[in-house]
């Protein structure tokens, strides 16, 4: 394992893919923390075919995204292939310097993310255009001569991939001996290309799809971090080469395209035919995800407000990485499934029916205890409240059907969640923000329409001019349409009468701007100061007392009837009943998954051990420090009273000091002179211990101290 | 005009050499002198330098080449080990006298293996009797490999006592390869660069088919007078000059013009050559795309060049932690308690304004910092609470690998890491601007 990091602190690895075996334990370990044990089973394969959906669904969405780029790429490559195929011998090609192709791919500051898009791109290559493909890092090269290594291993090795194994030896034999130059490469190029020229009309085979002669594709994952001279070298030595090896550079730049000319002299990048690709933005890839998985009605399991703010949290602020933002999700999934019982019912409507009636009295009581459930219950007249509470299967009948008004809710919400984006998306500001998400946030958190923001955007939406008003009613009777809710039939209507409205008004138009027209000429008629003043005034009282326009007036109308729609749809979920079923809102856990806080870790153990150890006696109150605690935590709280040199003498003297406090005063000096030494060790330990830590080093300044490196110096 | 004689080379070769090394005839007669016929021993290195494309390794090869020396060239780049270097040079002398099937090469680790097998090669291929040439383009590079391989090669033809000559070709001067005790002190020959006249005459030899040698001379001519200011090389002037002239034809092929009408071709020319120079000859925009704007006739503005995408977006905490690394790089650390507390004490104005460095820190670089002061900094500038969590950590970590702050000694972790932020101020500048942070006032320099 290995990290990109110079670093040599610690790097959590995650697991490769391979755990998606399932295995009966694994099963089985779903269900160790409730004693239900009768539907873990269910609740965990529920869980995997859902995430395996959302999975699929999210490898779409991340195909439908990179196909642009990857067609730019088609077309730059093709384009320098003709030209390489067609070896003219006219003028221009002959006086022309021959450069290096090189894609210049800006894929974002979300290195996490980039190891996919080259997956995509050089599996995308791989089928389509060459086999020829190596992928270098810049940990792997320091130098020429291993990056030489690497790109003809990797070349290589593709040649046995593609071509049949018996060839294998002769691979392995030569891979050993064969030279790193690019001599042997051209060498190596010519063979195989000669090899598959003959070959290919007798045999028919996979690589078909590949292009004669195909370029060599060298992939540069991370541009930044290779040096110079590294770079400079391969590139004046693949010039060299260009009219006998087909060569095609692709850097991978995080940053910005500045940094070729940065790392390159012009005498380099001279040699080289740089055209910049750029990646979708990450922003806009999270908005794509998250139209697709939560803005849908495709998947019954939902998250909280808490909870999608602390994933949008954690992609704005701290890593861009839309990865983590899946696997963020994915982890809402599991513990979902995993804490709450009643995920068992968290499945497509189809399967709901059948899991309601099968539910257990434990899982039934379970119900019962929801708050939400609750709720409702007290709102119910008495005969019904005893009837949920003691009827078992009263109560699944009711289950059932609010479960599915749950369904229809999201629905709902969704459609109008969108046609209030429409409106908000273009006003001045973004009072509401102008993300769907930021709307979908806000309304989750609480009812909307209660906020002060919603207020002010209510506001602007009655200033809007007319073609944009228009404009946004069809666009929203667009969304109505395409949604699956069965209500909006009258709501649809309701926005078509509206349309028509609007362009009635148009003839009536005419005659009011006549109006408007003469008043204006009478303005530019009066040149005397006094008259002017006069008339602005009476022109404003006018105004002020002027009966509303019939435009105004239909204006007014339509953006009330848009807060009716949103005062009936987009309650927050949590308001619903049994929204726990659906909605994963627990972000505490979440948050103390994903949001890891080392330091703090490290100092709430020290400084106070009864967190971690859970012993009564290391309780202690306050700064005092209790000898019972473990020595590295006493000489820990110890240090903190320090600055930045500690003088160890004194260190150890203090030390002793809280030891000895609750031993016996009068022991005889004998037992003592050996509790000294005891103490002494004690002591050495735990500051080797701390060392260790990193809190203290050595200090070459003064002799008998040791410097902190935390704070102290601060 | 100094002609090309020698009583060793036939006439008719010496002239067709002639005319392939245009304005380099007095070197080459030089070259040739030194040289000498083919039996004698020459020179034992030649040591060759001169600036960027001004025709050393065209010089050499051609002059090999066409009088048919027994030689082998290396260019030194590419043989980036000492052992590359001279199983290569073992290589080609193999297939020198290409009659026989070339042998798999023998491994050769050192340099008194490559005298064995040298002297073994020269024998087999029955060279003893003419001088074998030994050209080692981009010489500068052996001063990286071992240190016996250059003296080594410069007494090449004393170690093996047979007749060789080492030629050694480099953009330096020998000044800078000599290494410090006696070494053999090879026989210096400057290329002077190409002059604007010379220029011309080269570049206007190789003229288009459809068009006359004086039309392309024409057009050479307002080449050279844009770009001679910027660029003398020779190879590059080419290129820009093949990629610009179906510009330059354009008034004639609609007719508008004939190949005489200077003036105006010029007019049509020149501020398209000069927005080439301020694009395709960067390598802001790849010379395809040149090309392709070209025959669309669009305008260059139309295409941004790798420049302009200067923008970076970065996540909000690293952003801030960017500002808090730039910070703590530009202001000494005595200001840190002024800028960032808010009850700092009594510290008098003038006593703080006193500057001590009379130079501004941003003439300087930026100066290391702990990684402590960075967090403490980046506390007090962030509005809101920040847990120091992994994912602030980690961030640091990454913009490191983005080389937008570097590491500087690679100390143990545990030792406090000490950061240097590398970015500019027009940089920190604009990402300040997106969190509406004003860095202007943070910064020492500008108080």
């Amino acid at each position: 394992m290995s990290t990109c990091s110079v670093s040599k602190g610690c790097f959590v690895f995650k697991p490769s893919a391979k755990k998606r075996k399932l295995s009966q334990s694994t099963a089985h370990d779903f269900g160790i923390r409730n004693d239900d044990s009768e539907d873990t089973e269910l609740r965990f394969v529920t869980c995997q075919s859902l995430w395996n959906q959302i999975k699929s669904e999210t490898e779409k969405v991340q195909e439908d995204l990179n196909k642009q780029l990857l067609d730019n790429l088609m077309n730059f490559l093709s384009r320098f292939h003709s030209e390489f195929q067609e070896k003219t011998a006219e003028w221009t090609c002959r006086m022309k310097f021959r450069e290096i192709p090189t894609a210049a791919l800006v894929l974002g500051v979300n290195v996490t993310d980039h190891e996919l898009t080259f997956k995509s791109v050089s599996d995308f290559l791989q089928n389509n255009i060459t086999p020829y493909i190596a992928l270098l890092e810049a940990k792997d090269c320091p130098g020429v001569k291993n990056l030489m290594q690497k790109l003809m291993g990797q070349l290589m090795n593709c040649y046995v991939d593609v071509d049949s194994l018996e060839d294998e030896d002769y691979v392995q034999v030569s891979q050993n001996r064969i030279r790193c130059s690019m001599s042997s490469l051209i060498k190596w190029y010519e063979s195989v290309t000669k090899k598959t020229d003959s070959e290919a009309p007798s045999k028919k085979r996979t690589t078909s799809a590949h292009w004669q002669s195909p370029p060599v594709v060298v992939i540069f994952k991370d541009m930044e971090s290779f040096t110079t001279k590294v770079l400079q070298d391969f590139i004046v030595i693949c010039s060299q080469h260009i009219h006998e090896l087909p060569l095609v550079l692709i850097f991978g730049i995080a940053t910005s395209p500045m940094i070729i000319h940065r790392l390159l002299p012009h005498s380099v990048s001279s040699l080289l035919c740089i055209e910049l690709f750029q990646s979708l933005s990450c922003k806009d890839h999270l908005s794509t995800i998250i139209d697709k998985l939560l803005l849908t009605a495709q998947f019954p399991f939902k998250l909280g407000e808490k909870v999608l703010q602390v994933l949008i949290n954690i992609f704005l602020y701290h890593d861009f990485s839309v990865q983590n933002f899946i696997k963020g999700f994915q982890l809402c999934i599991v513990e979902h499934f995993y804490s709450q019982p009643l995920s068992v019912l968290c499945c497509q409507l189809v399967d709901l029916q059948k899991r309601v009636h099968s539910l257990s009295h434990d899982q039934c009581e379970n119900i019962r205890r929801l708050p939400s459930f609750r709720r409702y219950v007290e709102e119910q007249e008495s005969g019904k409240q005893v009837a949920l509470l003691t009827t078992d299967n009263f109560l699944k009948e009711e289950i059932q059907k609010l479960l599915e008004d749950l369904h229809v809710y999201h629905e709902n919400y969704v459609s109008i969640l969108r046609c209030l984006h429409v409106f908000t998306s273009s006003l001045p500001k973004y009072p509401l923000g102008k993300q769907i998400r930021e709307l979908h946030c806000a309304c989750l958190e609480n009812q909307v329409w209660e906020t002060e923001e919603y207020e002010s955007s209510l506001q602007l939406a009655r200033m809007l001019n007319k073609s944009d008003l228009v404009t946004m009613l069809q666009q929203c009777m667009e969304i109505l349409l395409s949604s699956s809710g069965k209500e909006f039939d009258k709501t649809v209507e309701k926005l078509k009468k509206f349309l028509t409205e609007f362009q009635n008004l148009e003839a009536e138009a005419f005659q009011e701007q006549d109006v408007s027209i003469s008043s204006q000429k009478e303005l530019q008629k009066k040149t005397d100061l006094y008259h002017l003043q006069k008339t602005l005034l009476e022109l404003k009282e006018s105004r002020r007392t002027k009966k509303l326009t019939k435009f105004e007036m239909l204006r007014f109308e339509v953006v009330d009837y848009i807060d009716s729609l949103v005062r009936k749809y987009l309650v927050p979920a949590d308001r619903r009943t049994l929204h726990e079923i659906l909605y994963f809102n627990t972000a505490a856990v979440l948050r103390g998954h994903l949001n890891a806080a080392p330091r703090t870790a490290l100092h709430t153990a020290l400084n106070n051990p009864h967190w971690y150890l859970k012993n009564q006696a290391l309780k202690c109150d306050g700064g005092s420090i209790s000898n019972k605690a473990p020595d590295i935590c006493i000489v820990y709280k110890l240090h903190l009273e320090c600055g930045r040199l500690i003088n160890l003498v004194d260190w150890l003297e203090a030390f002793s000091t809280v030891v000895m406090a609750g031993e016996e005063p009068n022991a005889d000096t004998a037992s003592s002179d050996q509790m000294d030494d005891i103490i002494h060790a004690r002591f050495i330990r735990a500051v080797s211990e701390l060392e260790l830590l990193g809190f203290i080093k050595p200090s070459k300044q003064k002799t008998d101290h040791v410097a902190r490196l935390t704070w102290g110096g601060c | 005009m100094p002609n090309l004689e020698h009583p060793a080379y036939p006439a008719a070769a010496l002239l067709h050499l002639e005319s392939l090394v245009p304005c380099r005839e007095s070197q080459v007669s030089m070259l040739l002198s030194i040289f000498g016929e083919r039996q004698q021993f020459s020179f034992p290195s030649i040591f060759i330098y001169g600036h960027t494309s001004s025709g050393k390794t065209y010089v050499m090869q051609t002059l090999l080449n066409t009088l048919q020396l027994p030689h082998v060239f290396v260019n030194c780049v590419e043989c980036f080990t000492s052992r590359l270097l001279l199983e290569e040079i073992l290589i080609q002398l193999q297939s020198c006298s290409s009659e026989t099937e070339p042998t798999s090469p023998v491994p050769c680790d050192t340099f008194n293996d490559f005298v064995r097998l040298f002297k073994q090669a020269l024998v087999s291929r029955e060279l003893q009797d003419q001088t074998l040439y030994i050209v080692l383009d981009r010489a500068e590079q052996l001063r990286e490999m071992e240190a016996n391989i250059l003296p080594a090669f410069l007494r090449l033809q004393e170690l093996t006592d047979s007749n060789v000559t080492v030629v050694l070709l480099s953009e330096i001067v020998w000044e800078l390869f000599r290494p410090n005790v006696g070494c053999f002190d090879p026989l210096t020959l400057y290329f002077p660069d190409y002059s604007i006249g010379h220029l011309q005459k080269i570049l206007s030899q190789n003229h288009p088919p459809e068009y006359t040698a004086d039309f392309y001379a024409a057009y050479i001519n307002i080449l050279l007078g844009v770009f001679y200011m910027v660029c003398r090389d020779l190879k590059e002037l080419r290129h820009l000059a093949a990629l610009n002239f179906s510009k330059y034809c354009e008034p004639v092929v609609r007719g508008e013009a004939n190949e005489r009408d200077t003036r105006k071709l010029w007019k049509n020319i020149e501020p398209h050559l000069k927005k080439a120079m301020q694009t395709v000859y960067l390598r802001e925009i790849s010379s395809s795309q040149w090309e392709r704007l070209q025959h669309d006739g669009g305008e260059p503005g139309q295409l941004k060049g790798l420049s302009a995408h200067t923008h970076v977006e970065l996540p909000y905490y690293s952003k801030f932690l960017l500002i808090a690394a730039y910070l703590a790089s530009y202001n000494p650390v005595r200001t840190d308690k002024r800028l960032f507390l808010k009850h700092h004490g009594k510290m008098k104005k003038t006593n703080f304004m006193k500057k001590h460095e009379k130079t501004s820190n941003h003439l300087l670089g930026p100066k290391p910092f702990p990684l402590d002061r960075l967090l403490a900094i980046l506390y007090s500038i962030v509005d809101k609470r920040v847990a120091p969590t992994a994912n602030i950590f980690s961030q640091i970590t990454s913009l490191v690998t983005l080389q937008l702050l570097s590491m500087v000694g690679q100390n143990d972790q545990l030792e406090g890491p000490r950061y240097k932020c590398t970015v500019s101020l027009d940089f920190i500048r604009a990402v300040a601007r997106t969190v509406n942070f004003d860095i202007i006032k943070y910064l020492y320099d500008f108080l």
